[in-house]
């Protein structure tokens, strides 16, 4: 029997209602642009398409995807499909979002509890506090969680995550600093089985996607993880910062292929950066992008929504 | 990953040659794809604007130079002016005339002040001062612990306070206890925040007013993106920086982010930090930072490996070997395999100095395999005919060739290549001019043998 553990069943506030609420942002992002670009012009010539360049540079979404998209655009506007700009507008919106539709899937099944998380991602993302968010959020719809803290290398990260245990009521599995992630990993394991709880999320200590060994401890903590619950992990989520520029790719791709990433969690979205190299991860990578951080309370994570991101660009 | 901008705009110019001046048109194509690299390093894009209209007025007119290629004379216009822009000096940090002097480390969530603060202790405790740290990170869960751990394993003081304290009274206990235990400097962490948030940003006001400190270090990713304008100048705006500290360089981030918040803010990068570990935090060189931006850190990278993986002596060997007309087949073979270690040269060949000999290495393809070739072939000539290159006439060369499962032809290519290598290699020995001739030639590099045009 299959039972789906990471749906959810209470309505979620939308992701757009809490990008405009929160923190009154100031308005310097790709919409004042826009509105620059569209305000009392209305054909469409080249210096539009400049500065709608410059739009979509400045949310991060690299040179050679704003080059695809505006390509698009200037397709159109030959063959004179596109009256004015706001067509335009509405074109490139739709452009993303189908970008970003497309790797959408359905949350991983898992035959047998419990459901194992991994958080990977570089230094500083907000893994920590993303697992925090997550048991909060498993918890509210009445699962059982186990937490991992498997990053015994950085200072206090052990501590970290036990203060968001205490304030999920979530146990922490832990060894020393400095013992071997995978010797914890294994204990969380054997424990989370034996208590028969639904998940558990594993903390990974932040390591740059261009550490070789750093990198290997990751696959071996994947083999730890089979070898304890062979069809595990469900789900593993790299953590990615907002304000990462054109090296998310990178990240993506390497974190993908030696810790088999399976969702991007995009965080710190509560800032002035909107983290647009997503939208190219998206197409090259084929990933979907599960939840958003907002904050740092244990409530700022949201489900992710194509159309509510994408409207948070442009409107 | 990305292509060297020499190599694109190699492509650029393959056409210039015999037009005398940088002209407007000819330009032109080079600057997009000086753009482009620009934006892929996440400068911002109206930093870029700027800087590719200075690059345009120092090009305009300028006369080829005849010891560079178009292609690297633009490159060199463009690294000057980058480095200009970067900032041509290192940076010192500045001390109160009457200690203690307070630095204090600011910046968004997650970019590194801690691990830099750790780090900044060290560094400063290493050049005869007696740093204090504390941590006014009362938000973010086990902060102060994680400086607490840190201070301990580096065995340096901190101040910690109470748990109950407000910031502003672990600012002033920090002080107090610095005067009592005779620091000289004290090291103020900060709690990560967003450049909106408005009620953390007054916090800072506040501790900065307490603190008057000497320096406010603005810690930035290197990874960061076009959002690195905004967040260095609302930082600078509430508290007026006065340097930055790039983190995680270690990483293969092109760190245009640096030259962003430099332009936006006017103040200097100070320090870089390359790792994890305490000692990991490198002075600022804008020179090697205006590599990385433009992609030629893989360059900078190969030269060292080159100087790590050759040792003196034989490069002396060799060079002596080379002005004597004593080098071999033996030790171009010696040469290459020493070569094959350090990876693609393709990168490297595109930057030297085309002139002379060189000039034909311009458009060379390494083939990687034609080393294994090459080694083949040497590998089946007698000691004699190593030693001697001269004497391989006709027959023998098809002897060679039979042995080393190779044509003939391979093996005249090979010969002359030797030849034309030896010319070259002895020009290396020599002075050489050029962006990257100084560079090489105090390393004795040994040469590069094996290119098929
Ligand atoms: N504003 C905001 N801050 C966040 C968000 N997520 C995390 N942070 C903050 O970012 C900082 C780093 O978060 P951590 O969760 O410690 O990051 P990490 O990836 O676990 O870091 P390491 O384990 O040190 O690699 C902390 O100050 C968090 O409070 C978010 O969505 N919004
Ligand atoms: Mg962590």
């Amino acid at each position: 029997m299959f039972k789906t553990l990471f749906g959810s069943e209470t309505p979620e506030p939308s992701l757009l209602d809490r990008l405009k609420s929160g923190i009154q942002k100031t308005r310097t992002g790709l919409v004042e642009k826009l509105e620059d670009v569209f305000q009392g012009r209305k054909e469409i010539d080249a210096d539009v398409l400049d500065e709608l360049e410059y739009a979509l540079l400045s949310a991060d979404i690299g040179v050679k995807t704003t080059q695809e998209i505006l390509e698009r655009a200037r397709q159109r506007v030959d063959r004179h499909m596109l009256g004015d700009a706001s067509e335009l507008k509405q074109l490139i919106r739709e452009h993303v979002v189908e970008v970003l539709q497309a790797t959408e899937r359905p949350l991983p099944q898992v035959s047998q509890p419990p459901a194992v998380v991994m958080v990977v991602g570089v230094n500083g993302a907000g893994k920590t506090t993303t697992i925090g968010k997550l048991a909060q959020r498993f918890r509210n719809e009445g699962r059982s969680v186990l937490l991992c803290a498997a990053d015994t290398f950085r200072a206090a990260a052990i501590e970290q995550l036990e203060v968001w245990g205490e304030r999920t009521q979530t146990d922490v599995i832990r060894q020393q600093a400095g013992s071997d992630p995978s010797a914890v990993l294994f204990d969380a394991l054997q424990a989370a089985k034996a208590r028969k709880v639904d998940y558990v999320i594993v903390d990974t200590a932040g390591r740059l996607h261009t550490k070789t060994n750093l990198m290997a401890e990751l696959e071996k903590m994947d083999r730890t993880t089979k070898r304890v619950i062979p069809d595990a992990p469900h789900e593993v989520l790299l953590v990615l910062d907002a304000t990462t520029g054109q090296n998310g790719l990178e990240q993506a791709r390497k974190f993908t292929e030696t810790a088999g990433v399976t969702g991007i969690v995009l965080t710190k979205l509560d800032g002035t950066a909107k983290g647009g190299v997503v939208v190219a991860i998206s197409r090259e990578l084929n990933l979907p992008i599960r939840y958003v951080g907002v904050g740092e309370k244990a409530d700022d994570l949201l489900p992710f929504e194509p159309e509510s991101y994408v409207a948070s660009l442009f409107d | 990953m990305f292509e060297n901008l020499s190599d694109k705009l190699q492509r650029v110019f393959k056409n210039l040659r015999g037009e005398g001046k940088l002209s407007a048109e000819n330009m032109e194509a080079a600057l997009r794809e000086i753009r482009v690299a620009l934006l892929e390093a996440d400068v911002h894009f109206k930093v870029v604007k700027q800087f590719i209209d200075s690059v345009k007025e120092k090009a305009m007119g300028q006369e080829v130079l005849s010891a560079l290629s178009p292609t690297q004379q633009v490159v060199k216009i463009v690294r000057d002016e980058m480095v200009k822009m970067l900032g041509t000096h290192q940076a010192k940090l500045r001390f109160a005339n009457e200690p203690p002097s307070t630095l204090m480390i600011v910046g968004l969530q997650g970019s590194g002040k801690t691990t830099s603060t750790s780090k900044l202790a060290k560094f400063l405790s290493k050049n005869g001062h007696k740093p204090l740290m504390c941590s006014v990170d009362v938000y973010r869960p086990a902060a102060r612990k994680q400086l607490a751990v840190l201070a301990r394993e580096l065995k340096l003081p901190l101040y910690e306070g109470s748990d109950a304290d407000k910031p502003a009274e672990l600012a002033r206990g920090a002080k107090r206890e610095a005067s009592q235990i005779g620091a000289d400097i004290i090291l103020l962490d900060t709690a990560g925040r967003l450049h909106i948030d408005d009620d953390l940003m007054v916090e800072l006001e506040e501790l900065k007013g307490i603190l008057n400190p000497t320096e406010v270090l603005f810690v930035a990713d290197a990874m960061t993106g076009q959002d690195a304008v905004k967040s260095a100048d609302e930082f600078h705006k509430r508290l007026g920086i006065t340097g930055v500290i790039l983190t995680k360089m270690d990483g293969d981030a092109r760190g245009g982010a640096a030259l962003s918040i430099r332009s936006v803010t006017g103040q200097p990068l100070k320090f870089v930090g390359v790792g994890e570990k305490s000692d990991a935090l490198e002075p600022f060189h804008p020179d090697r930072v205006a590599n990385r931006i433009l992609g030629m850190g893989d360059v900078l990278s190969l030269i060292e490996k080159v100087e790590e993986s050759i040792d003196r002596k034989s490069a002396e060997e060799m060079q002596r070997k080379l002005l004597d007309d004593e080098f071999t087949l033996e030790d171009f073979r010696d040469q290459i395999k020493q070569l094959r270690k350090l990876g693609p040269l393709e990168s490297l060949l595109g930057m030297m100095p085309q002139l002379g000999p060189m000039k034909d290495l311009k458009n060379v393809k390494v083939d990687e395999r034609e080393f294994t070739n090459i080694v083949a072939i040497i590998d089946s000539m007698t000691a004699q005919e190593r030693r001697n290159h001269m004497i391989i006439n006709g027959a023998r060369r098809r002897r060679i060739a039979r042995g080393s499962g190779t044509t003939v032809q391979e093996v005249n290519n090979l010969l002359k290549q030797y030849t034309q290598a030896r010319k070259m290699m002895k020009s290396f020995t020599g002075a050489n001019a050029g962006m990257l001739g100084k560079r090489l030639g105090k390393l004795k590099l040994p040469g590069f043998p094996g290119f098929g045009g």
